[in-house]
Order: C-alpha cells, then sequence, then structure tokens
C-alpha cells in the first residue's frame, strides 16, 4: 500500500482534492478550496518532475505500479495500475505543469464568480482523469481516463450553465465525442479479439504482441478477415477515437465551440492536455498502428488536411480564443501526420513544447479578455499594448513559439529557437523524409500551414494590441494588466515556450544508426534500456537518419514561411489596416467559405442533426408515447390503481363480509383440487 | 409419563418466560399499574434473556416427542423473543395517564410462549396448544385499550374471525388424524407414506388455511387492517413481528416435516396463498390514508414474497424465507418505532400526510424511513433486497421462474407506495401543524439501530445466510 507512494501520490492527490473540494463545497471556502486544489497539483507537479528524471534521464526502466484487480472473467483480466515510462512520464509532467499553472491563474481569472470550489473541484477532477489516462496500463483503464475527461471536458465547457450557449457546446462537445468514442470502444473489442489482451505490459500485452507480429508470424484475423484486414479494421477504428478527441477534421466541431468554457479552461483541457490524448493513445499504441500502413497513410492525410483546413479558418475568425482554438486544431493536425509518417517521437515532441505555449497564448488571452470586461471580439480591441505590457511580451513570446521561429544550423544541426521552432521543423523534416506519397502531402500542407500559423498568430497580435483602439472608452480607459496570481505563474509556461524546444531536443529526437554502430541496424522495433524513449514508443532510427540528412532547403523553407507570414500580417494590419477588408471584398466567396468554417457546421446540421432529431421526436412521440406509454407504464399504471381501488373497497368493516372472504377462499381451493386437472393445476403442480 | 431432566432443558426459554410471565403477574397484581415502566422493563429484559438462553439451550426432543429444540427452532426462538423484547421496550413509552396496564409486558410474555411453542411443536396437538396461548393473549392485547372503541372493535374482530380459524384448523388436523392414524409428525409423515388421499388433502388444506390466517395471508388476511389500525401501536409491532415469525416457521415446520413427501399437493396451496397475497398485499396498500393499515397490507404482501421460498419446498427456500423473515421483523421494528415517534403534542398521529416535511424537521428520524422503507421495497444494497433475491433464486431453481416473476413485478408495485412514504417525507411541504414532539431515547434507538442493521446488512449477510442455512438444514 505504501510502495511507490509517489506515482500514487501524483495521480490520486488530485483525486482527494477533487472529492473534498467538490463535496464541502461552499462550506469550504473559496479560498480554502483554491489553497487546496493548487496545492496538491503544484506537488503532484513537483513529483512528476522528479519522476521524469528518474524515468526519462537517468533510463530507470519502465515499470508498473500495481493498484488492484478491477475485474477478471475467464481470460479477460482488468487491472487498475499505473504504467510509468518515458512516454508516460512526459505526459505526466505536461499536465500537471499546466494543470498546476492553471489552477493558479484561476484564482486570479475566476475571482468574481460564484462558484469557485465547483470550478476548482472540475479542474482536479479533469487533471485525475487525464492522470489516469497517460498512467493506463491498459485500454480499459486508457478508456476511463478518456472518458472521465470527456466528462470532465462537458462539466467545464458548460461550467456558466446558465448561459445557452455554454450549454449547447458541452453537449455538442460530448456529443460528437461520442461518435469517436464509438469507434475507440469498438477498437478496444478488436484488440481485444486479435491479442487476446487488453493489457499494454508483460509480455502477452497488446504492445509486446504487436512487436513480435511480422509477415511471417501473423496473428489469426476476426470476424473472419484475415490479420492484414483485421488489423487495418482495428487501428482504424482506435484512430476514429483519437479523432473525436483530437478534433481532427470531420471530427473537429466541437472544438471551436468550447471555448464557451472559462479561458483556463481552454487552455488546460482544449489545448495543452486532453485534446493531445488521441496524439499520446496513437503513440502509445504505435507498435499497433505499425503494422498498418495503410491506417498511417489515412493518420497521415487526416492529420494534414486537419493542418491546413483549421488554419485558413484561423485567418478569418475576430473572436481571439476562436482563433487560438482553431490554431490548436491546426497544431494537432501536425502531430498526427508526425504519427503517420511513424514520426511519433516528434509527434509527442511537439504536444509537448505546443503545450507550453499554446497553454501561454491561452492564458495569455484570458488576461486580455480580463483586462477588456470580458470582451473576446477582436474587431473591439486594438492599441492597448502599453496597458498590458507584460501579457503582451507573453503573446509574443508564444506567438513566435507557435511560428516556430528559429534560425536553422544555428550553434547545431538543430538550429536554435523558440520551442516550436525545433518540434515543428523536425515534424516536417520527418514528413519530407518519408518520401512517401501522403509524406510528401503532408509536406507541402505542412509548410502552407506553417506561412498561415505565422500569418494570423501575427494577425492576433496587431489587432489585439496595435492600431487605434476600437474599444469603446470606458473599457479602453479602464483596461489594466492582470494581477500578479495571473500573470506570475505564466512565467513558467513562457520558458518553457522560450526553452523547451532547444533542451529536449536531443532527448525526443536521439536515436539514428549513428552512435549505436552495427547493432543498431534492425532497431526500429527493438527496446533498448540506455535511450531516452526506452522503447515506449516505435522509434524508426532509418527515418531519423533521413532526417538528418535532409536537403538545407527543408530545414530553411519553414522559416522562410513563418517570417514571410508574420511580415505580411504586419503589412496587412499594421501598415494599412483596409487591405484585409479589400480583399475579403474582392474574394468574397473565398473569405465566406474560411470564415464559415467551411460550413462543416451547416452540413452537419443537414446531414445528421436534423434528421436524427426528426427521428427521434417520431421515436418518441409515436412510438413511446402513444404505443409503449399508454399500454405499458401508464397503462398498467392506471390499471393497478383501478384494482388497489377494488382492492380496498372489499375492506368493508363488516365482520360477516371478513367471514366470508375466508370460507370463500377456502372452497376456492378445495375445488381447484375437486377439478384441479385442467391448466392452473398443471401449472402450479409443475416444476421439479 | 416420565418428565426427567433433558425434557426440562429443552424448554428452558419456555419456562423461563412461564415462570417469570406468573411472577410479574404477582407483582402486578399487588403493586398495580403503578409500577407498569418497572414491569415492563423487566419484561424485555426476560424476552432477552430468553433469546440468549434460546442460542444455547440443548437441542433434542422431549416429552415423548411432542416438542423439538433443533436449529431451526433456534433460529425462530432467537427472532421472536428479539422482537417481542423490542416490542415490549416500544410499549414502555407508550403508556400515557390514561393508558397503562400491567397486564400488556404479561401477555406479551404469554404469547412469546405460545409462539415459541409453536415453532418447537413435533404434534398436532403441541402445534394447538402454542397457537391458542399465543392468539388468547394476542386477542387481549388487541383490546386492552377497553374504553377506545376502535380498539374494542378491533380485539372483537380479532377474536371472532380467530375462533373461526381455530375451528377450520382444528376441523384440519381431525381429518389428518383420520386419514393418517397419528398426530405426531412422525406418525402423519408414516400414515401418508408417500401417497395422499384425497381426504388427507381436504385436511391439508383446512390446516393451511388456519395457519394461513395467523400470518395473514390473502384470502385470509381481511383482520389484518382493522386490528394493525386498532390495536395499540406496540402491540401491532409485535403481532407483525414475533407473532408472523413464530406463525410462519410453523408453516415451515408442518409443511416441511409430516407432509414433506407429498409437497407437491400443498405446494399447490402455497402458491396460491402467494400470489394472491402479493398482489393483494401490493395493491390495497397504494389507497391507504392510514400508515398502521398500510404496514397491514404491507405485511400481507411480505408474506406472500416469503411464502414463495416455502412454494420452492427446498433446503434454501427455506433458508431464504429465514433471511427474509429475519429482516421483515427488523425492518417492522424499525417502521413502528418511527409510527410510535409520530406525535404532535403528545397526540399520536397516524396519518401518512402528517411526515410531509420530516426531512426538514427531524433529519435523522427522515433518514431512519428513507432506509426502512427502502429496505421495506427490497432496494440493494439493503437488507430487504437479500431476503426476496433468497427466496426468488430459490423458486427459480425449483423451477417455479413464474412464480418469480409475478413476485418480482408485485415488488416493483409495492415499491410505490414505500417510496412515495419517503416521497413524503422528503420533499413534500411541511404541513402547518408543526414539527413532530422529540421521540423518546428508546424509540430512537430502535428506529436507529435498526436502520443501522439494514444499511450494514450487506457487511454480514454471508453469516445471516449461513446460520439460517443451518437452520434450514434440519429439514435436510
Amino acid at each position: 500500500m505504501f510502495d511507490f507512494l509517489i506515482e500514487k501520490a501524483i495521480v490520486f492527490l488530485p483525486l482527494i482534492a477533487a472529492i473534498i473540494t467538490g463535496f464541502a463545497d461552499k462550506r469550504l471556502g473559496d479560498r480554502n478550496a483554491q489553497l487546496l486544489t493548487s496545492g496538491t497539483m503544484v506537488l503532484a507537479a513537483l513529483l512528476s518532475v522528479w519522476l521524469f528524471v528518474q524515468v526519462g534521464l537517468n533510463h530507470k526502466d519502465a515499470y508498473v505500479v500495481p493498484l488492484f484487480t478491477w475485474f477478471a472473467s475467464g481470460d479477460f483480466a482488468a487491472s487498475w495500475a499505473l504504467r510509468i515510462d518515458t512516454l508516460t512520464a512526459v505526459m505526466l509532467v505536461v499536465v500537471t505543469v499546466v494543470s498546476s499553472i492553471v489552477h493558479i491563474y484561476s484564482a486570479g481569472y475566476m475571482a468574481d464568480d460564484k462558484s469557485i470550489p465547483r470550478f476548482q473541484a472540475y479542474l482536479s477532477l479533469f487533471t485525475f482523469a487525464m492522470l489516469m489516462l497517460v498512467t493506463a496500463d491498459n485500454l480499459i483503464q486508457l478508456f476511463f481516463g478518456w472518458e472521465g475527461v470527456g466528462l470532465s471536458s462537458y462539466l467545464l465547457i458548460g461550467f456558466w450553465y446558465h448561459k445557452p450557449s455554454a450549454n449547447a457546446a458541452a453537449m455538442k462537445a460530448f456529443i460528437v465525442n461520442r461518435v469517436g468514442d464509438f469507434g475507440f470502444a469498438l477498437g478496444i473489442f478488436g484488440a481485444f479479439l486479435l491479442t487476446g489482451s487488453v493489457a499494454f505490459s508483460g509480455e502477452t500485452g497488446v504492445l509486446e504482441i504487436a512487436r513480435h507480429v511480422d509477415a511471417d508470424n501473423p496473428l489469426p484475423g476476426i470476424l473472419g478477415m484475415s490479420f492484414d484486414t483485421s488489423i487495418i479494421v482495428v487501428t482504424a477504428l482506435l484512430f476514429m477515437g483519437a479523432m473525436g478527441k483530437s478534433a481532427q477534421f470531420l471530427l473537429h466541431t466541437w472544438l471551436p465551440d468550447a471555448m464557451e468554457g472559462p479561458t483556463p479552461v481552454s487552455a488546460l483541457i482544449h489545448a495543452a492536455t486532453m485534446v493531445t490524448a488521441g496524439v499520446f493513445m496513437v503513440a502509445r499504441l504505435s507498435p499497433l498502428f505499425e503494422l498498418a500502413p495503410l491506417v498511417l497513410d489515412f493518420v497521415t492525410v487526416i492529420g494534414a488536411l486537419t493542418a491546413i483546413f483549421a488554419a485558413t479558418v484561423g485567418l478569418t475568425q475576430f473572436d481571439i480564443k476562436r482563433v487560438i482554438a482553431y490554431s490548436t486544431c491546426s497544431q494537432l493536425g501536425y502531430m498526427f501526420f508526425a504519427a503517420g509518417v511513424g514520426a511519433y517521437d516528434a509527434a509527442v515532441f511537439h504536444l509537448m513544447t505546443h503545450a507550453f505555449f499554446k497553454a501561454l497564448l491561452f492564458l495569455g488571452a484570458g488576461s486580455v479578455i480580463h483586462a477588456m470586461h470580458h470582451e473576446q471580439d477582436m474587431r473591439k480591441m486594438g492599441g492597448i499594448w502599453r496597458k498590458v505590457p507584460v501579457t503582451y511580451a507573453y503573446m509574443w513570446i508564444g506567438s513566435l513559439a507557435l511560428a516556430g521561429i528559429g534560425i536553422p544550423f544555428l550553434f547545431g544541426p538543430a538550429g536554435f529557437g523558440f520551442a516550436g521552432f525545433y518540434s515543428k521543423d523536425a515534424i516536417l523534416e520527418a514528413a519530407h523524409a518519408a518520401h512517401t506519397l501522403t509524406g510528401n502531402f503532408a509536406f507541402w500542407a505542412g509548410i502552407t500551414a506553417a506561412f498561415l500559423t505565422a500569418f494570423y498568430s501575427g494577425r492576433l497580435i496587431f489587432l489585439t494590441f496595435h492600431g487605434e483602439t476600437r474599444a469603446d472608452k470606458h473599457t479602453f480607459d479602464h483596461a489594466h494588466e492582470s494581477p500578479l496570481v495571473m500573470v506570475g505563474p505564466l512565467v513558467i509556461l513562457a520558458i518553457g515556450a522560450v526553452l523547451a524546444g532547444g533542451v529536449a531536443y536531443p532527448w525526443f529526437m536521439e536515436g539514428g544508426h549513428h552512435g549505436y554502430g552495427d547493432a543498431g541496424k534492425h532497431m526500429k522495433q527493438a527496446t533498448d534500456g540506455a535511450t531516452f524513449w526506452a522503447g515506449s514508443v516505435v522509434k524508426d532510427h532509418d527515418l531519423i537518419d533521413k532526417m538528418h540528412a535532409s536537403a538545407a532547403w527543408v530545414k530553411i523553407l519553414p522559416l522562410v514561411m513563418a517570417v514571410s507570414g508574420l511580415g505580411l500580417s504586419a503589412i496587412f494590419y499594421l501598415l494599412m489596416p483596409n487591405v484585409p477588408k479589400q480583399i475579403a471584398k474582392t474574394f468574397a466567396p473565398i473569405d465566406i467559405f474560411f470564415r464559415r468554417k467551411w460550413f462543416f457546421d451547416e452540413i452537419y446540421d443537414f446531414l445528421f442533426v436534423r434528421p436524427i432529431q426528426s427521428f427521434g421526436r417520431f421515436l418518441w412521440k409515436a412510438g413511446d408515447g402513444s404505443i409503449i406509454d399508454r399500454f405499458g407504464p401508464n397503462g398498467v399504471a392506471g390499471a393497478s390503481q383501478l384494482l388497489a381501488r377494488f382492492f380496498s373497497s372489499m375492506q368493508t368493516g363488516y365482520i360477516y363480509h371478513y367471514g366470508f372472504v375466508m370460507v370463500a377462499g377456502l372452497v376456492a381451493i378445495i375445488t381447484l383440487f375437486l377439478f384441479g386437472s385442467g391448466f392452473a393445476g398443471q401449472l402450479l403442480s409443475g416444476g421439479n | 409419563m416420565n418428565s426427567n431432566f433433558s425434557d426440562i432443558a429443552v424448554i428452558l426459554p419456555e419456562l423461563l418466560l412461564a415462570v417469570m410471565g406468573m411472577a410479574l403477574l404477582i407483582w402486578g397484581a399487588f403493586r398495580g399499574n403503578r409500577d407498569f415502566h418497572v414491569i415492563t422493563l423487566t419484561a424485555a429484559a426476560l424476552m432477552f434473556a430468553a433469546a440468549a438462553v434460546a442460542i444455547v439451550s440443548p437441542t433434542g426432543g422431549g416429552f415423548n416427542n411432542l416438542f423439538v429444540n433443533d436449529a431451526f427452532s433456534r433460529f425462530c426462538k432467537v427472532v421472536i423473543f428479539g422482537a417481542g423484547g423490542v416490542s415490549a421496550l416500544m410499549a414502555v413509552t407508550f403508556s400515557s395517564d390514561t393508558f397503562r396496564r400491567f397486564e400488556m409486558p404479561v401477555l406479551m410474555i404469554y404469547a412469546a410462549t405460545g409462539l415459541s411453542i409453536m415453532v418447537s411443536a413435533q404434534d398436532l396437538m403441541t402445534v394447538y396448544l402454542g397457537i391458542e396461548l399465543s392468539s388468547l393473549s394476542a386477542y387481549v392485547l388487541a383490546a386492552m385499550r377497553r374504553d377506545n372503541l376502535r380498539a374494542s372493535e378491533a380485539g372483537l374482530k380479532y377474536f371472532i374471525l380467530g375462533a373461526l380459524s381455530s375451528v377450520i384448523l382444528l376441523y384440519g388436523m381431525s381429518l389428518v388424524y383420520g386419514y393418517t392414524g397419528g398426530t405426531s409428525f412422525e406418525a402423519v409423515a408414516a400414515g401418508i407414506g408417500g401417497d395422499a388421499s384425497f381426504g388427507l388433502i381436504i385436511g391439508l388444506v383446512f390446516l393451511i388455511a388456519g395457519l394461513a390466517f395467523k400470518i395473514s395471508a390473502a384470502p385470509f388476511h381481511m383482520w389484518t387492517p382493522d386490528v394493525y389500525q386498532g390495536a395499540p401501536t406496540p402491540i401491532t409491532a409485535f403481532l407483525a413481528t414475533a407473532s408472523k415469525m413464530g406463525a410462519f416457521a410453523l408453516v415451515i415446520r408442518v409443511m416441511m416435516e409430516p407432509f414433506a413427501d407429498i409437497t407437491a399437493e400443498w405446494r399447490q396451496i402455497v402458491i396460491l396463498l402467494a400470489i394472491v397475497s402479493m398482489v393483494w398485499g401490493s395493491l390495497a396498500a397504494m389507497w391507504q390514508t392510514n400508515i398502521k393499515r398500510m404496514m397491514a397490507y404491507s405485511s400481507i404482501g411480505h408474506m406472500g414474497f416469503a411464502l414463495v421460498g416455502v412454494a420452492a419446498g427446498s433446503e434454501a427456500g427455506v433458508t431464504g424465507c429465514l433471511v427474509y423473515l429475519a429482516t421483515y421483523v427488523v425492518m417492522n421494528l424499525g417502521a413502528f418505532a418511527l409510527i410510535l415517534s409520530m406525535k404532535r403534542a403528545g397526540r399520536p398521529v397516524e396519518s401518512i400526510t402528517d411526515l410531509a416535511g420530516l426531512s426538514r424537521n427531524r433529519l435523522p428520524m427522515a433518514l431512519a424511513l428513507l432506509v426502512v422503507f427502502f429496505s421495506m421495497a427490497g432496494i440493494p444494497p439493503l437488507a430487504g433486497f437479500f431476503g426476496k433475491f433468497l427466496v426468488f433464486t430459490a423458486a427459480v431453481e425449483a423451477g417455479f421462474w413464474w412464480l418469480a416473476v409475478i413476485g418480482l413485478v408485485t415488488s416493483v408495485l409495492s415499491a410505490f407506495y414505500y417510496i412515495r412514504i419517503i416521497k413524503i417525507a422528503f420533499f413534500d411541504e411541511p404541513t402547518d401543524d408543526g414539527e413532530f414532539d422529540a421521540a423518546d431515547v428508546s424509540l430512537r434507538a430502535v428506529y436507529g439501530l435498526s436502520a443501522v442493521f439494514l444499511l450494514l446488512f450487506i457487511a454480514f449477510v454471508r453469516f445471516v445466510v449461513d446460520w439460517a442455512s443451518a437452520s434450514a438444514s434440519v429439514f435436510a
């Protein structure tokens, strides 16, 4: 019970805080709720960093902390356990650090709210679910965490439940995720059928089995399909879950609407952690996905499409949070196509750096919103940079990191720059180095998206902070820098957004055959305890070699795109503010197409929402109401009432009536015996 | 007939109660009603002592096989004496300036003694002796408040209908004697010899009908609502718990011992009684406004559910019955303690709607009520669930799955009026009549302990089931 106390503390401290805060609620008091939840979170974050050093840097072997058996039924067993390896350790650090900062930041941002304990409890509950997800040692626990974060996301998006739009957004997030989760659940069933296990660790675990499968030793297929088809079906279904949770193209529609939630929520859940669960899951199951090249191609294409699609929409939005939301969507696309070409390490690398700079951007945007009295429309901002200098600096750091600004080849092959520079370049190099059709598509999509990303980042900064103010005089005059409790913790994120890439690059992107000698030649799916990843994700060393050998233009082109994107946005929004309107007018169809988010909401509304709604209404009114309710519950209830009145009326109070009933009952029973050879008699004497 | 020491040993609990009951009677005769409290408390203590003696009393037969003390009777006696003791405790608080009679605890002791003799009977003679001892005491108990019109009416009805049922019972016994040539269970079983003549079956029907009156199984239940409502509430509690336990145990013993070879015949009667009781009990309770009347229909329904276990005709069925009855007794004691606590300005109120707003005025009482009535409705993980589960499982194993289905459906119907009480207590606006008086500490202890027992039953369910199962193994 007391061994592995640190690992258990990391996961369960947030749960304990959530339970205490959630149930004590108002009795605990706002300040105590904030102190309790933030304190436990910070402690969990410190422990996570320690664990990361142990596992990731000191190369402690991966291990499993058993908690207890969940259920065991025949061959099927699932346990609650914490799997600690490098991938988990990275995620633990990302989740707990960002969560701690968001917990503290919320104390300032939510200061005027009436339900602070509830908010803090939800945040901690979310963090617990996310930690369950990343430490899962089997697919079932992963699914538990998966659904847990979905639930907390629902609760937090709808936190201001008196706003109809927040309720609608919460439901939309939940329902769209349900589509993905349906596939995910089927995928888990399929993986179990295929491998006979849902566990990750151990010789009989899904991952180990997948590592030993190749063309010579296939597993038996499932449901009458060959193994090749089976693995495609299973991984495609699993990826469907990832598409929903990570808001990928086709299942992305919930993410922008989720911005209805308080801004700290957007930073924590809808930027840094929950939405990356899909990427984490694909990385965790990378040995399985490696068996299905077709699905990996699909992953690549979906990722690339998302990257470019979301960036185009981001160009045209005016709500500051929605711009960042689409940006998140787009960056998740990068991560997926990195995974699709086999660079899981690069995907998780970008996940990590993105968590820092995107949380920074969101919280910075929250600071702006706070300063502008809850105004989110960038058309009503402008010219406030002198009033909120710290926030302004943060937003620049975040934007430069997002745009991937850095100088290639400076101080070594990786170059030198902001965090996003390293991870995004690694992804683009990997896509290029893959030399596949889909890889090339992803590369060019990524390059285009890099330009768009830099452009909308610049647009956001210039519209918000520069130029003549478009805010009303009162708001502008009262615009003020946020309190220390909000801007203080952001320093950590800002440092991460600047340094995380450079520091972590050698760890995350190590590998290749150089330095491993002959033994490294077939290391594609080998596990080597002495490396950072230590086999927790599949490393394609051939790909890393090719990345290192990429042509110089591959490394320079993203920077060119980023700089020109920023430059163009400066011209458009700083120097010639009328040009964007002119362009929008000239290319009105394209502008509307982007602004209306490629009409996804409208198309889904027409294709799914309305037909399902009217079908549901039909089932409700015609099926349930006039058939089942009428003859079922209501009918039975009506009949029971009549009978009950009848039985009650039998109790007349006259003693001769009572005596008569007794004697009549006696006679009836005897009669039954006398003439009881019929149906009733047989029924009663039946049985065995 | 030589009574030796072993004869005395097997009737130790009964002997204790009979002798001490007479002592209390003399005490009361000299001191009058002034010592009501002390006498009643002593009576309660005596019954708890008898329960303790019953646990350790030696097993074996006695009095030329008229009487037996075995695992089954021990289980039942513990429950009977325990329930009797708690009822006596509740009677202490019931006394008022206008009503205080020392005969009440004494008669409760004799009624309990009669019940105890019933569950140990090995002969139809012993059966009749036990039934009459307990019934005659019960008639007087029900009519104890002579100045109260309703109580007198209840006592009179109970007596007349009870006499009718005794007639039926005796006629049945004489037929059984006539067709088997014996009155002892052994002789009856030998006389049947595996084949039932028609005359014997008629006798069996009469016998069961007579016993059904005692457990108030429909259609022999008509006295129940009137008596429950009219009798003083502690007496109602006694009739609903100890009396039912004793009479039901007797039903089990008579069915499983002398008539074990013609299970197929008596099972038909028991199933009929079970179905009619379950349906009648569930439906008629719905429109009751008086909570004691509602409890009467509730116990009719409960008897129907327990009869399902008898109908299974197996050891598992008997085990289920015993667990069902034990939890039923605890639930009813809790419920009647709650009903006794329903007092405004010193006057008891009995209308269900009087409970409105209870949760706001007296939350602990409301919580106990919640547990007791959820348990009555059979909601897991409360105790009431396990009894139902065991009897229905036994019925399904015996092949009577359709009987279990009827049981489940009626159990859902009955949940309506149990949960309605909870709804009224928790969600209805309080009336203007004000809150209840603070309940006496003994009543609070009874309903509190009852609720805790029902709540924690799941923790020691294994122990109770093992004990019941060991008791049921007598009929293997």
